[in-house]
């Protein structure tokens, strides 16, 4: 790669340990990608914040680092474990409590604005057409791409930190408009649509696609399935963006059968002990429709909805949180479904969900089946 | 011998020449380095104060917080040697400061167990 003279006194330790290690991050990612020199970014969005997914030895990381770390540009976080604000109500050891605090106070240190969400493209202005940002969150990394005009990779937590560092990424994949370029067209053949058809969408063009894919046949997304679909596409694979339309190239189908081979792959049961919405996180959008859904209705089992802090007050003021609170609904902020420790395996066998990402950390990760249905049919067949 | 930089550095030791892929979150001890993965060729030997050639890391990207704690816990290798730069590996190398480098096929059958080696993963070179 090729360096500034600025960049190679940083990566020298010139400028101290934290930068030497942002930059050796960013060299050793970019060299092992294929960049050829680094590029200023805007924002980043950092993973790895949830003690599930980082463990001891990233709490101890942080710690250590957060000592003398400062972010340089504008920094936005995924969501913790749980919501301090509510936590005493569930069964969650303290030890978890306290190292999800830890985590929480080393990048509140280093300058982080403290979302706590999987949708910042939902939640903060968006920059202009074309700007490079450096987002960790994959359902993120892809709805900046596809929907936002942003210009991301789907970024590692450790290339997104070292971003939030140094203000600068490695120029290599989707940063590169070559590369941004679809060679593959998914036709979507499935009449029939709601959010958890796209989400299996996006699930089964993850698998199939390279950096980035064309979808043709996708005209009616509505917000839910919007990030349903970008969510879906994170979880089963490296791609990073899709175009709408067909393009030069390969082409294949998604039909019935392929969409009834990932249900079948994704949906384990046919009940559930427990409903989770909100992986993504759910928007004021998706909750003011989740509020007039459940208008007279309520549930028949426990419901955890999972939102970003961001939209607390408005939802409130709306009064859509009394609304679905009063249908038993329990909203939780700054967590989400995924790698949830709330979800504990030894109190439920099955979680009801709309969401293909959820089900898919759900029975990886928390160990249970997954009862995976639309929203509507929750409404339907989970409320009276 | 040259050899690709991924992480700068340069460090001089003995080689341990493991022929599978190491998962480091699941396959090693942070606390001694020692392989605790019964399947692995390395079972049971300290990965600590050796220059590591294995062919490339799997499994969780968390696996670079756990060559972190290996430094911090002082039973890091001395420097890596990889056929192929996983980004797992690349960057848990990056935020523990140990030196990365990667080699051709041909030339990583050459390494050989126990052998005295210089790595300068500045310059690009094995000696």
């Amino acid at each position: 790669m090729e360096l500034t003279k600025e960049e190679e006194s940083a990566l020298d330790g010139k400028q101290g340990e934290t930068l030497a290690l942002a930059y050796r991050t960013l060299v050793a990612i970019g060299e092992a990608s294929g960049a050829d020199r680094l590029i200023p970014i805007e924002w980043a969005h950092l993973s790895g914040v949830n003690y599930n997914t980082i463990g001891d030895a990233g709490k101890e990381f942080l710690s250590h680092l957060s000592q003398d770390a400062k972010f340089k540009v504008k920094t936005t976080v995924n969501p913790m474990g749980f919501d301090f604000d509510s936590v005493s109500r569930y069964h969650l050891d303290d030890k978890f409590i306290e190292n999800q605090r830890s985590i929480k106070n080393s990048y509140e240190k280093m300058g982080v604005i403290p979302s706590y969400s999987c949708i910042p493209y939902e939640i903060f202005d968006v920059p202009k057409q074309g700007t490079h940002v450096s987002f960790a969150e994959s359902n993120a990394a892809i709805y900046a791409n596809s929907f936002s005009g942003l210009k991301t990779n789907k970024e590692g937590a450790f290339s997104a930190l070292a971003s939030a560092l140094t203000g600068k990424s490695p120029c290599s994949d989707l940063r590169d408009d070559n590369v941004r370029s679809p060679n593959l067209t998914i036709r979507m053949k499935v009449e029939s649509r709601d959010e958890l058809t796209y989400g299996m969408l996006g699930y089964f063009a993850g698998k199939v696609a390279g950096s980035s894919v064309a979808l043709s046949g996708v005209n009616d997304l509505d917000r839910r399935s919007c990030k349903s679909l970008c969510a879906g596409m994170g979880t089963s694979g490296a791609c990073g963006m899709f175009t709408f339309g067909e393009e030069e190239g390969e082409k294949i189908d998604f039909d019935k059968n392929e969409m009834q081979k990932i249900h079948d792959e994704l949906n384990t049961s046919e009940k559930g002990d427990l409903i989770t919405l909100g992986s993504p996180q759910l928007g004021i959008e998706e909750i003011g429709d989740l509020a007039s859904m459940l208008k007279g209705r309520s549930f028949q089992k426990r419901c955890m909805i999972f939102c970003p802090r961001a939209i607390q007050g408005q939802i409130r003021d709306l009064g859509y949180s009394k609304e679905i609170e009063r249908a038993g609904g329990e909203i939780l902020y700054d967590c989400c479904t995924c790698l949830s420790p709330l979800v504990d395996n030894k109190e439920v066998d099955s979680v009801i969900t709309n969401s293909v990402k959820g089900a898919y950390y759900l029975r990886t990760s928390n160990e249970v089946d997954v009862n995976l249905k639309s929203l509507k049919r929750i409404v339907e067949e989970e409320t009276r | 011998m040259n050899v690709k930089v991924i992480v700068r550095g340069k460090a001089k030791g003995s080689l341990l020449v493991a022929k599978n892929p190491i998962n480091f979150l699941g396959g090693v001890d942070k606390k001694t380095g020692i392989v605790h993965d019964k399947k692995h060729d390395l079972f049971g030997k300290s990965i600590g104060d050796k220059i590591l050639a294995f062919p490339f890391g799997v499994g969780s990207s968390v696996g670079a917080y756990t060559l972190y704690s290996l430094k911090y816990n002082n039973c890091a290798p001395l420097a890596m040697i990889c056929l192929k730069a996983d980004l797992t590996t690349a960057s848990g190398c990056a935020i523990s400061n140990i030196p990365l480098v990667v080699v051709s096929k041909n030339d990583y059958d050459l390494l050989q167990e126990n052998k005295e080696i210089t790595l300068d993963a500045v310059e690009g070179k094995i000696l």
